[in-house]
Parts: C-alpha cells; structure tokens; sequence
C-alpha cells in the first residue's frame, strides 16, 4: 500500500513525476492512522464528534486533550491527526474570526472562515523550511446574515469542502458508509414541505445518537485502545451557540448506541445459526 | 478683537463641531478658523431617514471656503456599493479619502465572501477609520442604504467616530436648525412619497438658515430593486425665498 517515494518526497516543494507530492499525502497518512473525527449537519444545527484514544490509564479524561474547540461563539472546530498541530490551526481560526469581526462588525461567515484556515494550510504545503500540518479540521458553523448552518473539512492539503456529513481518521471509510444511510442529504431526504429542503432531515438530537452508534461501532475493542467521545453541537437548541454536548444527553446516547450494536449482534449471530442448521 | 468675537458669537449661530481648536489655523477669518490653509469645507445639511422599503438619503449642494462658495451644485451622497450610500459633510478632503478607503474594503469583502456587504457593515468600516484617525479628521458622515438582511438602515458617524443606528438622522452645520421639525414631523414607515417629503422640507428650512447649506436639494432612494438619484432645483425649494 505504501507507495515508494524514490527521493521525491524529501520535500513538500517537490513534485513527483506523475505528479504528486508525497509529502502532502505523508501528511494524510498521519491523519488516517488518528482517531476518527466525525461532522453531521442536521436540520436545527451541526453535530461535531471525536474518538480520543486514551494514550494511557494516567490521563486525566474528560478535561484534557481536548480534539473540539470553540473558535467564536458562531462557530466549532474538530480534529483529528497531530493534535499539537490541530491546537495551532485552532488558534489561527479564533485569530482570523476575531479580526474579521473588528474589521466588518460581523461574525465572520462559515465559508469565509472555511477558506481563510485553507489558504493558512495550503501555505505549509508549499513554503520552505515547513512542514504540511498532519492534522484534518471539522468546521461547524452558523452565519447570522443568512441563517443557515453548515460543516467544512479541511485537509492537510490545504482542501476544503462544505459537507452534510464529513468523517476522517481511522474509521473514515465504514463511517461515510453508515453516514450515507442517514437523512442529511436535502435532494434525497425528498423534503420540500413548509419548512423547506431541511424538512425532512435528521435533528441534532437523533444526530448525536447517531454519531455516537458510529463511533462505538468502528471501534475495536481487542485491537484498538480505550478511548473517550468528545461530542459538540451548535444548533437551535443552543442559539446557534457552539457548546459542548451535555453529559446526561451523550450518555443517553451511549447507552443507546451501545444497546442498539449489541441487538444488531445478535441478530447476525441469529442469522449464522439458522444458516448453520441447514 | 474682543468686539470681532462678540460679532461671531451672534453672527455665527452655532460654535464650530471643531475637535482640533487647539491646533487649528489661526488666521483672521472666523469662517475658516478650523481649516487648514484652503482648505475647503462641505458646511452642510445631510439627512438620511428609513422608509418602508429602504432609506432617503439627502444632501444641500453647497461647497465653501470661508464666505466663498467653491461649489454651488456639489454631490455629497456617495455611493459605498450596490446599495450602501453615505452622506459627507465636515472637510471635503477627509470625506472623499474616508469614502475611498470604505469604498475599497467594501468590494474586497463583497469579493471574498460572494454576497452584497451589510449597511452595519460598511457603517463598521467607516467609524473605525473616523475613529482611529480622529486626531487628523474632521468628517461626519450618514451612512445608509438597504441590504437582504435588514432592510433599510441608517447609522449616524459624527466626528470622533461613534456609530449609532437610528431611524432618522440628521448631520453638518445646517442640522442644528431642524433638529425640532425633525423631531415633529418624523414617523416610521412612512412611504417613500412621505419621507421624500421629509426630508426635501427639512433640508430647505435649514438651507434657509445655515449660511453654509445652500444650492440645490439632491435626493437618493435606495431600496431592493435600485436606486434613484434625483434634485429639486433652487429656485423650486419647498421651503426658502423662491417658495414665500
């Protein structure tokens, strides 16, 4: 799987001559073997989610190493891959948010801050002595002019799209294919009744179920470490506020995800054992 | 001298809104005082009102130094975007270098983000260079226009760089004398025949009094479909010599 650089990735300012640049995807992959890192955009707000690997039993959870951090009241961040490097595109947003809002005397719109934080990455991917940042970044946002809310993800590349539902880390792959299951995409969700595309949409409360039933189904318990969710929301219940997800809600929605992967266990087992008796 | 300052007290009916009157340029002139050597001042009435719809923005025409009228047909409503416009009066200079600078910012920012800037936008960007540069400015400025977020607004920017969001607002020399038939006359949502109405009344009676406003009336309706600009000639004032 790993592809032989052959000298041309010793520098994030060197092509290779099919043109790649394999320190942008060396950068990947440090994101790749993270902890997942999951966005939802539902019909009253956007749901952030994190899978944070407890490095040991010392740690102090819950408080430290946090992955989701707020950037202005409007607006959240997720990240997954090299968290040291995730605090420092977490300190450029709130920086590009604050000024934005003392230049304009607005809060600065979703896709303007999704581009600024593109344009801060992609300029480590191109420029001398640095090195690209091994770190993906979860934008959840709410733009005040126009009510609406959105998710971005930036890539170490310095890419950035607006998503109905992003994942990136270890459980990327299964998560985008539970997500595609969910009611988050306006055109398919078929809703165009009195409250518009988004009426037919998942809420943020059945969101965070969701997420947290993603999470704990990726998660290997014989081969991956313990780990502790870090969950957040910015949605109409908060007033458009990015919080932190309430205790007693994320372990309603643990134990829901818990119960819910254990009957679809038994289910299968159910199933093997009726194919066996034949 | 004494007698020359008891003369500009009741001559001159209003102290000058000066903020640099101890460095200002002392010459012999009471007029020009608080200018700078030819300088020229837009010693003005300005008036922005909120319709239902959009706002009025309206302006006299007269440019002067001193007692000299530099300009007797002068535009002090100057466009910011689409639909933001501002009215100028203080120092001519300083108000077409401040509406240069917001004029900029404002299509950068439209660029950037991909729709029309906010009136409390371009208001923003106006009170932060009035207010950074308030010791080498002398500019008050309405700014107002309509926007998809909110309507029609006004925000007042008088010298020393405050911003405050108002119905109505009056500015310039010449606003001190109808401050009361403003205040008397003004309602919320008028229609746009209404605050036309307004403000082309108002700004007579000040131009009627203020030696510093005069010329002709021009007027700027913005709205969502557009704007119109328009003017009332001197001579068909609702309020002034012509019109006893």
């Amino acid at each position: 799987m790993a592809s032989s650089g052959s000298g041309y990735d010793l520098s994030s300012s060197t092509f290779s001559p099919d043109g790649r640049i394999f320190q942008i995807e060396y950068a990947a992959k440090a994101v790749e073997n993270a902890g997942t890192a999951l966005g939802l955009r539902c019909r009253d707000g956007v749901v952030l989610a994190v899978e944070k690997p407890l490095q040991n039993k010392m740690l102090v959870a819950k408080t430290t190493g946090r992955r989701i951090h707020t950037v202005d009241e409007h607006a959240g961040v997720a990240m997954t891959g090299f968290v040291s490097d995730g605090r420092q595109i977490v300190n450029r947003a709130r920086e590009e948010a604050s000024s934005y809002n003392e230049t304009y005397g607005t809060k600065i719109p979703p896709q303007t801050l999704a581009s600024r934080l593109s344009a801060y990455i992609h300029y480590f991917t191109l420029h001398g002595a640095l090195r690209p940042f091994g770190c993906s970044t979860l934008v959840a946002a709410y733009d005040p002019a126009t009510s609406k809310h959105s998710l971005h993800m930036v890539e170490p590349s310095g890419v950035s799209y607006e998503y109905f539902g992003a994942a990136a880390g270890r459980g990327r792959q299964p998560a985008r294919t539970e997500m595609e299951k969910l009611a988050i995409n306006p055109k398919t969700a078929g809703g165009t009744g009195e409250g518009g595309p988004d009426d037919n949409l998942i809420t943020v409360a059945e969101g965070v179920k969701q997420l947290a039933k993603i999470i704990y189904t990726l998660h290997d318990e014989s081969k991956d470490k313990p780990f502790e969710l870090e969950m957040s929301w910015l949605c109409e219940g908060t007033e458009w506020k990015h919080a932190g997800v309430p205790r007693d809600v994320m372990e309603e929605a643990v134990t829901w995800a818990k119960k819910e992967i254990e009957e679809a266990d038994e289910e299968e087992s159910e199933e093997e054992d009726e194919e066996m008796e034949e | 001298m004494s007698y020359h300052h008891s003369q500009m007290m009741f001559s001159q009916p209003m102290p000058r809104q000066s903020m640099a009157e101890a460095d200002a340029y002392t010459g012999k002139s009471a007029e020009t005082r608080h200018l700078k050597p030819g300088e020229i001042s837009t010693g003005t009435t300005i008036m922005a009102v909120q319709f239902d719809g959009g706002v009025i923005l309206c302006a006299d025409s007269r440019v002067s130094t001193g007692a000299y009228v530099a300009n007797r047909a002068s535009d002090k409503i100057a466009q910011l975007h689409d639909h933001i416009w501002c009215c100028r009066s203080g120092s001519a200079a300083d108000t077409q270098a401040l509406t240069d600078y917001v004029r900029h910012y404002l299509a950068q920012l439209a660029v950037e983000t991909g729709r029309p800037p906010e009136v409390k936008v371009a208001a923003h960007l106006m009170r932060r260079l009035c207010y950074e540069n308030k010791d080498n400015l002398m500019a008050g400025v309405i700014v107002g226009g309509w926007d998809p977020v909110s309507g029609g607004s006004v925000y007042s920017i008088p010298l020393g760089g405050a911003c405050i969001p108002l119905p109505f607002a009056i500015g310039g020399s010449g606003s001190t004398f109808i401050y009361g038939l403003v205040d008397a006359e003004f309602r919320e949502n008028m229609t746009k025949d209404e605050a036309l109405a307004l403000v082309k009344k108002a700004v007579s009676h000040a131009m009627a009094r203020d030696g510093s406003s005069g010329g002709i009336i021009r007027t700027l309706v913005a709205t969502e479909e557009g704007n119109e600009k328009d003017y009332v000639s001197g001579n068909q004032l609702p309020y002034g010599p012509a019109g006893w």
